[in-house]
């Protein structure tokens, strides 16, 4: 990223460098909470405002935080906000945040709140800061949100509950997908998101570690 | 009794493995599970964090969070647990702080084969995640102990599994788009299937 502009922090996490999928940030959250979509929602928009208003915070107070202990206090901040998340949903949307169990907290060591405050927060102003924690709030929306639609789908045959492919045991043709709804499903289906994002924009790609020796070539023509 | 604890202590390690079964800790899983030496490391670390931690925020909770808990003080009726993500986070950095300057200080041999990783794992949600079970579950202090130490040891053994695994991994010819985060993603999801087969026994 050689400029920094209003636009660019906040459309660049989406895609071209997205926190999940490229900066392997936040990926915790992102397996645990996706087996139905109304959750996973929840979360994100948590996350988002997490991101968005510690990065404010940390920003305006940037030059007056002693470098030494810059991590405690950025904690500080983060868990502040992350209990005022916690008390609202435990107020307007209690089974929701029963749900989510642990994972509010979580939200805490999220790694995306802390990367962003640390590598962005801390040398930019707050606007701009701001926008940078929408953005890569947004990048992670999206990632979890796919798989979250995916998994509710094809998994249960239902999206935010409401019933969209009529499954077999209710005189229906879909046969759900079990196994989608089971955790490990999470990770096939970011695995797979991350090739095909990858096939999309091909600069992504990581270099190799060991080429492989053109072996059987050499061997045919030594025949 | 005995029994009840090594049925915990199991339970932690293979049922409920922090990493396999709950996905914590997965950002430091991910990132630093290229070999097994520095994984073996990382796991030691993260096992050593895991069992002051837990049963330090128990004690905390149960005697100044908890609701009523402040009774001893002349406070029976205060409820501070809605503090209670801000001091389990204080205490893991403060622990982790101490612990690194412990080990500076008494075992330089250890910290420096720690490294950079022990400051990290103040960041590992592994380590958060236990004691927010702790608290969710109501584990009194003899059970934090056992707990923090099984779901430490069950996080350290899928961290040096996976680093072996991958360490094989890279002489393998991966489609383009698939190489290093995409191709670990779907060996985590293996092996996590393989430890789902593990839910469910009982002791």
């Amino acid at each position: 990223m050689s400029e920094v502009t209003a636009k660019s922090v906040v459309v660049s996490p989406i895609f071209e460098n997205n926190p999940i999928a490229l900066q392997i940030l936040g990926i915790c959250s992102a397996l645990a909470v996706t087996s139905s979509l109304q959750v996973t929602l929840v979360m994100c928009i948590a996350l988002t405002m997490v991101t968005a208003f510690s990065n404010l915070s940390i920003a305006a107070i940037r030059h007056h935080i002693p470098s030494s202990i810059r991590i405690i206090v950025q904690m500080i901040i983060i868990a502040s906000l992350v209990i005022v998340v916690d008390q609202i949903l435990k107020a307007y949307a209690y089974s929701i945040s029963k749900q989510l169990s642990v994972f509010v907290g979580l939200i805490i060591t999220n790694c995306i709140v802390m990367g962003r405050a640390e590598a962005f927060a801390m040398k930019n102003p707050p606007g701009l800061s701001f926008l940078d924690g929408i953005g890569n709030g947004l990048g992670y929306s999206v990632l979890l949100i796919s798989v979250a639609v995916i998994r509710e789908l094809f998994g249960a045959g239902k999206l935010f509950g409401i019933e969209i492919l009529s499954l077999v045991n209710d005189g229906g043709w879909y046969v759900p997908n079990g196994l989608l709804l089971l955790p490990p499903s999470a990770f096939f289906i970011i695995g797979l998101l991350i090739w095909a994002l990858r096939s999309w924009k091909p600069n992504q790609v990581e270099a190799k570690e060991y080429e492989l020796a053109p072996q059987t070539t050499s061997m045919q023509e030594a025949h | 009794m005995f029994e009840y604890y090594l049925s915990l202590f199991v339970k932690a390690v293979f049922v409920e493995n922090m990493a396999l079964a709950f996905f914590l800790g997965m950002c430091t899983f991910l990132a630093v599970s290229k070999k097994v030496q520095t994984a073996i490391g990382l796991g030691v670390a993260v096992v050593v964090v895991q069992t002051i931690t837990v049963p330090v925020n128990n004690l905390i909770y149960t005697y100044l969070l908890a609701d009523g808990a402040l009774a001893w003080a002349g406070f029976p009726e205060a409820d501070l647990s809605f503090l209670g993500l801000l001091s389990y986070i204080g205490v893991i950095a403060a622990l982790v702080q101490i612990l690194e300057m412990f080990l500076d200080r008494y075992v330089p041999a250890l910290y420096n084969a720690l490294g950079v990783f022990l400051p990290l794992i103040t960041v590992n949600c592994a380590i958060m995640g236990g004691s927010l079970f702790m608290v969710e579950r109501d584990y009194n202090f003899a059970e934090s102990v056992v707990y923090g130490l099984g779901s430490g040891t069950g996080w350290a053994l899928a961290i040096a599994t996976l680093a072996g695994i991958r360490e094989k991994l890279k002489y393998s010819d991966v489609p383009h788009g698939l190489r290093g985060l995409g191709i670990t993603f779907i060996t985590v999801g293996l092996m996590s299937l393989g430890f789902m087969s593990f839910s469910g026994i009982q002791l």
